[in-house]
């Protein structure tokens, strides 16, 4: 006889990225499409949620009690290309996609901050990069993905169906329309595996945002990085493009496609807490501030150091220590760039040390109801969890960006209100309604829907 | 779900009236909490108590009978409550204090205390702890007290109940390891409330408010046993470690 507190077998602790908020699940692999539905048809009384390489900071890719599915195993992809299209698997990671697609002259259409990302964990987060302001997002670049809806059902949308809203309730639905098992998609042609890149220091946050708006629509990627310790807000702009094979010295052009990134360290398994504090974060920063030239064009970089600088220290989110760390990501529309400033004076006042504060500027939005990015600015900050009143400073932010009619990314929350998230994603219920065609039986779960209600 | 700073959204109370409690509760963040289930016999501190948390604009507050000693009818309680949504946090904070001398005097009632203070408290902790671990995430507060760390010539019944609840909210929170599901043994000194009213204050006694501080701190830092106050700790430590006779002839 098995006692009702015994574990599984298969039960493991699982957390997102910043390593909070943990909850015990049956972790499963899953190969085919087969297995996974045999795994609904069993309806499990706590549900089934998928999961990819668990990059979501927050409590997305969890859910306490459930099935969640390990897709790893679900990893290949084929290109075309003469299409420039590739077909993958829901659990191939952007890492071994680029592997194998930019020796072949092609770059996915968006990766985020980390190529340790799935396809399927791309698309239920409909992710963005650098190039949101003219790509858009992830989701944007599909034209056919299946999905295992909650009745066991495998189906192909596209955003050309006659009735999209299937299609767009799955992008940036957070896995809770279905499982994401193929998706098609967009591929963007390149001459080299080198960024060309231009770097600018400004002098504060005001000048960091001038220069964005003046010059964005040049780039194809951009972004700012903060000094989020330094009051004026000074920052480092880096925008660029893919190098033309003719850009590269002469003696590299016969290797122009060469990709291979490494993995130069691995972060200790134990660090105490409060390693990251004003001081240590303040000497990073004025490092970090003083490392870029003032004003450099056209320098060439690789993929790896441009896109995933972070990549290169293998579990990085360690060196929050044991208590983990919170991401905290919002847009708000142009005219609100004040919000960017009145954050960063609210996180230093409860000494919140950010060494990864990020500010970009989104284009425009797609049909899909629960995607996070808008038009306006974008400011991600990561702190330690563990700090004496952040909750509180947290919420004071979440307000002047509810006020402003902006809102928090769900791959990176993990701790607002359902209030504020019903507040700040007015197409909530619209989301729900095709939601419940869909999965009628609330088979997908997962912490993240439990918190707000989704 | 607990959030990423440890805040609960809900809470379940066994004890509905217990002042420490309800001070734990009023200690959280309030504008987060969306269900509190008050159980506890039916009678005015339970109704003070939901009067007194929806007066003060909490929102989500529900009271359901529970009797600690009706052991029988702890499985469909508590079942009905997880059933109606996930528990982040339950305080089990029912327990009764019945003075020495009339316990010695009617022995029946020293049964009674036992039955609500230990075997009532394992009866639902064991319910609690199976639900839990079934939704892999969760919080159990297990109100034990310092009189169960040495049992006192003025106390002993009540501080052998104590210890039996204390031992097994232990053994509990270690068969909870790898499930997801916490518990955290408090063990107050000597506390401000009815239950003490008119007792003699010992030295280091406490207010349920401090009490219920020192609680989310705990449950934030994940601690497995706290004292409250703090160094309570330090002088269990030290009156544990007192020779028989010594101990035997102190005034307390």
């Amino acid at each position: 006889m098995s006692s009702p507190l015994a574990l599984d077998s298969d039960a493991r602790e699982l957390t997102g990225w910043g390593r909070t908020a943990p909850s015990v699940s049956r972790f499963v692999p899953v190969r085919d499409v087969a297995e996974i539905q045999a795994l609904i048809a069993a309806s499990p009384p706590r549900g089934v949620l998928a999961r990819g390489l668990g990059r979501s900071y927050g409590d997305a890719a969890q859910s306490g009690g459930a099935i969640v599915l390990d897709t790893a195993a679900m990893s290949g992809f084929v290109l075309d290309a003469d299409a420039g299209t590739l077909t993958a698997s829901a659990g191939a990671s952007l890492d071994d996609i680029l592997r194998a697609i930019v020796p072949a002259g092609f770059f996915v259409p968006v990766t985020p901050g980390t190529r340790m990302v799935t396809v399927g964990g791309a698309i239920a987060a409909d992710i963005h990069g650098k190039n949101h302001h003219g790509a858009g997002t992830f989701g944007a670049h599909v034209s056919s993905l299946t999905l295992i809806d909650g009745t066991g059902s495998l189906r192909t949308l596209q955003p050309t169906d006659p009735d999209p809203s299937a299609f767009w309730a799955t992008v940036g639905g957070m896995g809770l329309t279905g499982v994401i098992t193929e998706a098609t998609f967009d591929l963007i042609p390149i001459t080299s595996s080198r960024m060309s890149v231009d770097t600018e220091r400004a002098k504060d946050l005001d000048d960091v945002m001038t220069r964005m708006t003046a010059r964005d629509d040049a780039y194809r990627y951009t972004v700012a990085w903060i000094d989020s310790i330094h009051p004026s807000g000074r920052g480092v702009l880096t925008r660029g493009d893919h190098a033309p094979r003719e850009a590269l010295p002469m003696k590299q052009q016969s290797k122009a496609l060469d990709y291979g990134p490494a993995t130069l360290a691995t972060a200790p398994k134990f660090v105490p807490s409060g390693l990251l504090n004003n001081m240590t974060v303040r000497a990073f920063n004025e490092a970090w501030f003083r490392k870029h030239p003032k004003n450099e064009v056209g320098d060439l970089q690789s993929i790896g150091n441009f896109f995933h600088p972070l990549d290169g220290v293998q579990e990085w989110n360690r060196i929050y220590g044991p208590r983990g760390f919170v991401q905290y990501q919002f847009v708000v529309p142009e005219g609100a760039s004040d919000v960017v400033q009145r954050t960063l004076a609210t996180l230093r006042s409860v000494g919140a040390p950010s060494f990864l504060t990020v500010l970009k500027r989104f284009g425009e939005a797609n049909p899909a109801p629960l995607s996070f990015p808008q038009p306006g600015w974008t400011l991600a900050a990561d702190v330690p969890a563990g700090i004496e009143g952040l909750a509180q400073a947290l919420d004071d932010i979440d307000v002047m960006v509810a006020e402003a009619g902006g809102r928090l990314y769900l791959a990176k929350d993990s701790r607002q209100s359902p209030a504020m998230f019903e507040r700040t994603y007015p197409r909530l219920s619209e989301w729900r309604e095709v939601r419940s065609t869909l999965d009628p039986h609330d088979v997908f779960t997962s912490d993240l829907g439990r918190r707000l209600g989704l | 779900m607990m959030d990423a700073l440890g805040i609960p959204q809900s809470v379940l109370v066994l004890g509905g009236g217990s002042e420490i409690a309800l001070a734990t509760v009023r200690a959280l963040p309030r504008n987060r909490l969306t269900r509190i289930v008050l159980a506890g016999r039916s009678g005015d501190s339970r109704e003070a108590a939901t009067k007194g948390l929806i007066e003060d604009g909490f929102v989500g507050v529900e009271s359901v009978d529970f009797d600690a000693a009706a052991t029988s009818t702890h499985a469909q309680i508590i079942d009905e409550i997880f059933d109606a949504g996930d528990v982040d946090l339950v305080i089990l904070a029912f327990g009764v204090l019945t003075d020495q001398m009339v316990l010695e005097e009617d022995p029946n009632l020293a049964v009674e205390m036992a039955t609500t203070n230990y075997t009532g408290a394992i009866s639902a902790g064991l319910h609690v702890a199976r639900r839990l671990r079934g939704q892999g995430h969760g919080a159990l507060v297990v109100l034990s007290s310092v009189a169960g760390d040495r049992a006192r010539r003025s106390n002993f019944v009540y501080g052998s109940t104590k210890a039996g609840l204390d031992a097994f909210a232990q053994g509990l929170g270690d068969a909870l390891v790898g499930s997801g599901a916490h518990v955290l043994v408090v063990r107050p000194g000597m506390v401000r409330t009815r239950m003490t009213e008119g007792l003699a204050e010992a030295p280091m006694t406490t207010d349920p408010e401090q009490v219920g501080a020192a609680i989310v701190v705990g449950l934030r830092k994940g601690k497995s046993t706290i004292y409250a106050p703090g160094p309570l700790r330090f002088v269990m430590g030290a009156i544990k470690a007192l020779p028989k006779p010594v101990f035997r002839r102190l005034p307390m």
